[in-house]
């Protein structure tokens, strides 16, 4: 396969849905089965946004979700090629333009990628598609053989007719299929004779991964190009006060200073000019309301404000006369301002000419990017054309277009095509944070199960910024997400929503989103809870998931497997956890060791996952592996500070992830399932951090409250 | 102008000797393969070889190389080694994003050149400076692995 080329056109009018209840963001758009624009007239046969077929039997499948890591060009192209029958070998890839009437999320409303949904959001349309395109070419040949189209077959992108036995390539009848109208509701195949669903089959956009040849939106090379980096003010919010750029002019290869409100951006030959010429730029800057914004008054609002009650997410039971009985246990949890980090650092490239414009990215939210791209440039959606790329790691970094206006703004002063590159420190720096969080739990016990629970969410609603009808009456749907739907059985529960934003600063989606916290502060007072019963931590879950089967199974595997209960050196531990979130049900054990000066060593890491039909059971694996590492990164050093309203760290030197030399063996179990395909890409991260903390509890006997891991309470007492 | 000899080939450039060689093989002459991550050699994701010898390019000054030959990941799958790494991180999958693996694959490509059956040490050692955020590294391990018993 060749690397994925842009199917760039202009979008047809965007389409929202509407977003409603709590816990769970509802399917709000159906897509629709006629083609696209992008598709029209570019090969014999496309009957549907999704699908092309040319006349050489090239199979071209439009993705309308972003690759950045998670494999899902693959998942979904096995889906489409699944119920088409395409010859996998002759399969290829493209990225969707911006056009969110045919390629939004239906379970987001908008054309994003994120919250782990995109197999689950478009597993019954894309099979739709595929159906639909399959039954059109079976059509086609069955009117050319004059034969009923139910005594055909379809194999390896061809229609057979075996009583006869002929057969005719897809690639012949492309031209032909065309004029049959696709169906509405193609019956779609029992998944018992699925052919590539299930099979761990090479991933498609690897290959070019290996020798450079993969393109990046960091690699985007229009002819003519410039470079650029930029700063932006140190204070969060600052805008510029006065620009000295006489020594920045002198530097070879500086090309142009373009100076906006908030940031001074330096156009080079490459970046090394750019660079240069930005370091030697004297920027005077208005610090603005923030000057003074530091992490301990943001900890200090966020703990106050814990205070008050916060709007009921979910009430089940009498909660008030439950925790009157006396006896309570209460705990709070802490999680902190994150950055996200990903390996590609923020850039766009962007080039304005008069009446039209053009910007190269890696985006999880490409049609909010080309809207951001018309808007600074003063120009109609239509008038701008976005080429998506291959993403350098997302995280929930790239679900947010504000590179892109940015790069946009800075090239309407730019003759020609400009690149804006941050650097690292920028990166770090001007991040929309993952919000810091503090959670209020409370529970009593009864004859050693939960007899009352009630949890109070204090943080930031992303959603409130992101997706407005997501925030209603005070509850963010994300915030809540896997405390609503705890997966214990208990009769009186509560949990409420309490948003307070930091302030100056802006928060954002961060991998795991809502669970991340939620589960953290769920199972790290699971633990807490067991050990008060008297109970092993296995059962004492084990016995409140009765309701729960499939997470029960998991838990039962992963005990299995992880070697659970059996003896382990001093200062080691084992931690559990388990999570119902992204509709994925998995139990996790972490072991480590905690030396005497309370450093942690990750010695195993052992998963089990009921994730429905595993589309891809390879990618799977690989997903957890790479998101429980994720979160042990965040659990072992993960933190933003501010001090006088500036973001404390710059790059990987003082905000820390995990090396090679850290990693413990990881291994996943998967649970054959034959209910629908859960969400995988944020789930390992979600269930990494609670358990790598039990494991430090079950060590040490000193219960973490707060990520990142504080060493100095690890030490051994001497 | 400065001489260099990337990927066997002589190429000249114009620009001041101290400009790192990450951005004149990006920006000058369009190598993409190599990635910019840190800009402090944190990061590994911007790894050539000098000689066959790995080096982070965001601090190795143009004028500093003279006639040692720089290979890039254009490059690196002509070399035994490199193909063998490749090919043994797509038979593991090892690769999510695939940003750093650049980096990785040119770090792992010299230490097999230097060591041929690395230990786990070995592998920790060589590769502890490339930092991958999609969390490949039990592969990216076993692939090291793989491709050193295929010799």
């Amino acid at each position: 396969m060749g690397a994925p080329t842009s199917a760039a056109a202009p979008s047809d009018p965007s389409r929202r849905g509407l977003l409603s209840g709590a816990g769970a963001l509802l399917v709000a758009v159906s897509l629709p089965l006629a083609g696209s624009r992008a598709n029209a007239g570019r090969a014999a046969f496309a009957p549907n946004a999704f699908i092309r077929v040319d006349s050489n039997g090239d199979v071209t499948l439009v993705m309308p979700q972003v690759e950045m890591g998670q494999g899902v060009y693959t998942a979904l192209s096995m889906i489409l090629a699944e119920e088409l029958d395409a010859d996998w070998a002759k399969v290829k890839v493209e990225h969707a333009p911006p056009d969110e009437a045919h390629f939004a999320n239906p379970m987001l409303g908008m054309q994003a990628t994120g919250n782990s949904n995109s197999v689950r959001a478009f597993w019954t349309p894309l099979r739709k598609a595929g159906a639909a395109a399959r039954a059109c070419l079976v059509e086609a040949a069955a009117r050319g053989w004059s034969v009923p189209a139910a005594t055909c077959r379809t194999l390896d992108g061809a229609v057979i007719h075996d009583p006869t036995g002929r057969r005719a390539a897809y690639g012949d009848l492309a031209a032909r299929a065309g004029a049959v109208t696709p169906p509405a509701d193609p019956p779609l195949k029992d998944p018992a004779s699925f052919r590539l669903i299930g099979r761990p089959l090479k991933r498609l956009d690897t290959p070019d991964k290996t020798n450079g040849a993969a393109k990046f939106g960091i690699d985007a090379m229009p002819p003519g190009v410039k470079f650029a980096t930029l700063a932006q003010s140190p204070v969060l919010g600052g805008k510029v006060a006065h620009v000295d750029d006489a020594q920045a002019r002198q530097v070879p290869g500086v090309r142009q200073i373009v100076v906006l409100d908030d940031l001074v951006a330096v156009v080079g030959d490459h970046m090394w000019a750019a660079k240069r010429g930005l370091d030697a730029l004297k920027i005077t800057w208005d610090d603005g309301p923030n000057g003074q914004v530091s992490t301990d008054e943001i900890w200090t609002r966020l703990r106050q404000a814990s205070a008050r009650e916060g709007a009921i997410a979910k009430d089940v039971g009498d909660i008030g006369r439950a925790l009157e009985a006396g006896g309570v246990v209460a705990q709070t949890y802490e999680m902190p301002l994150l950055a996200h980090a990903p390996m590609e650092p923020v850039n766009c490239t962007v080039h304005v000419k008069p009446g039209a414009a053009e910007a190269w990215i890696g985006t999880q939210v490409l049609e909010r990017v080309h809207a951001a791209v018309a808007k600074a440039a003063g120009l109609t959606e239509s008038q701008v054309v976005v080429h998506n790329h291959l993403l350098g790691g997302g995280f929930g970094r790239k679900l947010e277009p504000d590179m892109a206006y940015q790069a946009a703004r800075i090239a309407t002063k730019v003759d020609g095509p400009v690149k804006v590159v941050w650097t690292r420190e920028e990166d770090i720096r001007h991040d929309i944070y993952r919000p810091a969080y503090h959670d209020n739990l409370w529970a009593r016990l009864e004859n050693g199960r939960i007899a009352a629970w009630k949890h109070r969410i204090s943080g930031s609603a992303v959603m409130a910024r992101f997706l407005p009808p997501a925030f209603q009456k005070g509850v963010d749907v994300d915030g809540v997400d896997s405390a609503v739907d705890i997966p214990y059985d208990i009769p009186n529960l509560r949990v409420e929503f309490n948003r307070e934003e930091p302030p100056g600063v802006i928060t954002g989606f961060w991998r795991g989103v809502g669970p991340n916290n939620n589960v953290f502060a769920i199972e790290s007072f699971i633990d807490e809870l067991a050990r008060q019963a008297g109970q092993d931590p296995v059962a004492f879950r084990r016995a409140h998931l009765d309701k729960s089967p499939r997470l029960r199974a998991a838990l039962d595997l992963v005990v299995q497997q992880s070697g659970w209960g059996t003896p382990l050196p001093p200062r080691c531990g084992r931690g559990i956890s388990v999570q119902p979130s992204f509709a994925s049900f998995i139990a996790t054990v972490v072991e480590c060791a905690v030396d005497s000066a309370g450093e942690v060593a990750l010695r195993r890491v052992t998963t089990a996952v009921d994730t429905g039909i595993a589309v891809n059971p390879d990618t799977i694996v690989a997903q957890l592996q790479g998101g429980i590492i994720f979160g042990l990164s965040a659990a072992l050093y993960g933190e933003i500070t501010l001090e006088r309203g500036r973001v404390q760290q710059s790059n990987f030197h003082d905000y820390r992830v995990l090396r090679i030399d850290q990693t413990p063996p990881i291994d996943v179990h998967l649970i054959k399932s034959a209910e629908p395909p859960g969400g995988i890409g944020e789930t390992g991260t979600t269930a990494s951090i609670p358990a790598l903390r039990n494991a430090i509890y079950a060590a040490t006997g000193v219960p973490l409250r707060r990520m990142p891991i504080d060493r100095s309470l690890l030490a051994a007492k001497s | 102008m400065i001489a260099l000899v990337i990927n066997g080939e002589r190429r000249e450039v114009d620009v001041p000797p101290d400009t790192p060689l990450l951005w004149v093989v990006r920006d000058v002459l369009g190598l993409t393969g190599t990635k910019f991550g840190c800009g402090i050699a944190q990061c590994g994701a911007c790894t050539v070889h000098l000689d066959g010898r790995p080096v982070r390019s965001c601090l190795l000054r143009v004028g500093s190389i003279g006639a040692r030959a720089i290979t890039t990941i254009e490059a690196i799958g002509a070399t035994a080694n490199g193909a063998r790494l490749q090919q043994a991180w797509l038979d593991l999958e090892v690769i999510q994003c695939g940003y750093c693996q650049s980096g990785q694959l040119m770090s792992a490509t010299a230490l097999l050149n230097t060591v041929p059956r690395p230990t786990d040490a070995d592998i920790d050692a060589a590769m502890a400076g490339n930092i991958c955020r999609c969390g490949t590294y039990v592969r990216i391990r076993e692939a090291i692995k793989t491709a050193a018993a295929r010799v």
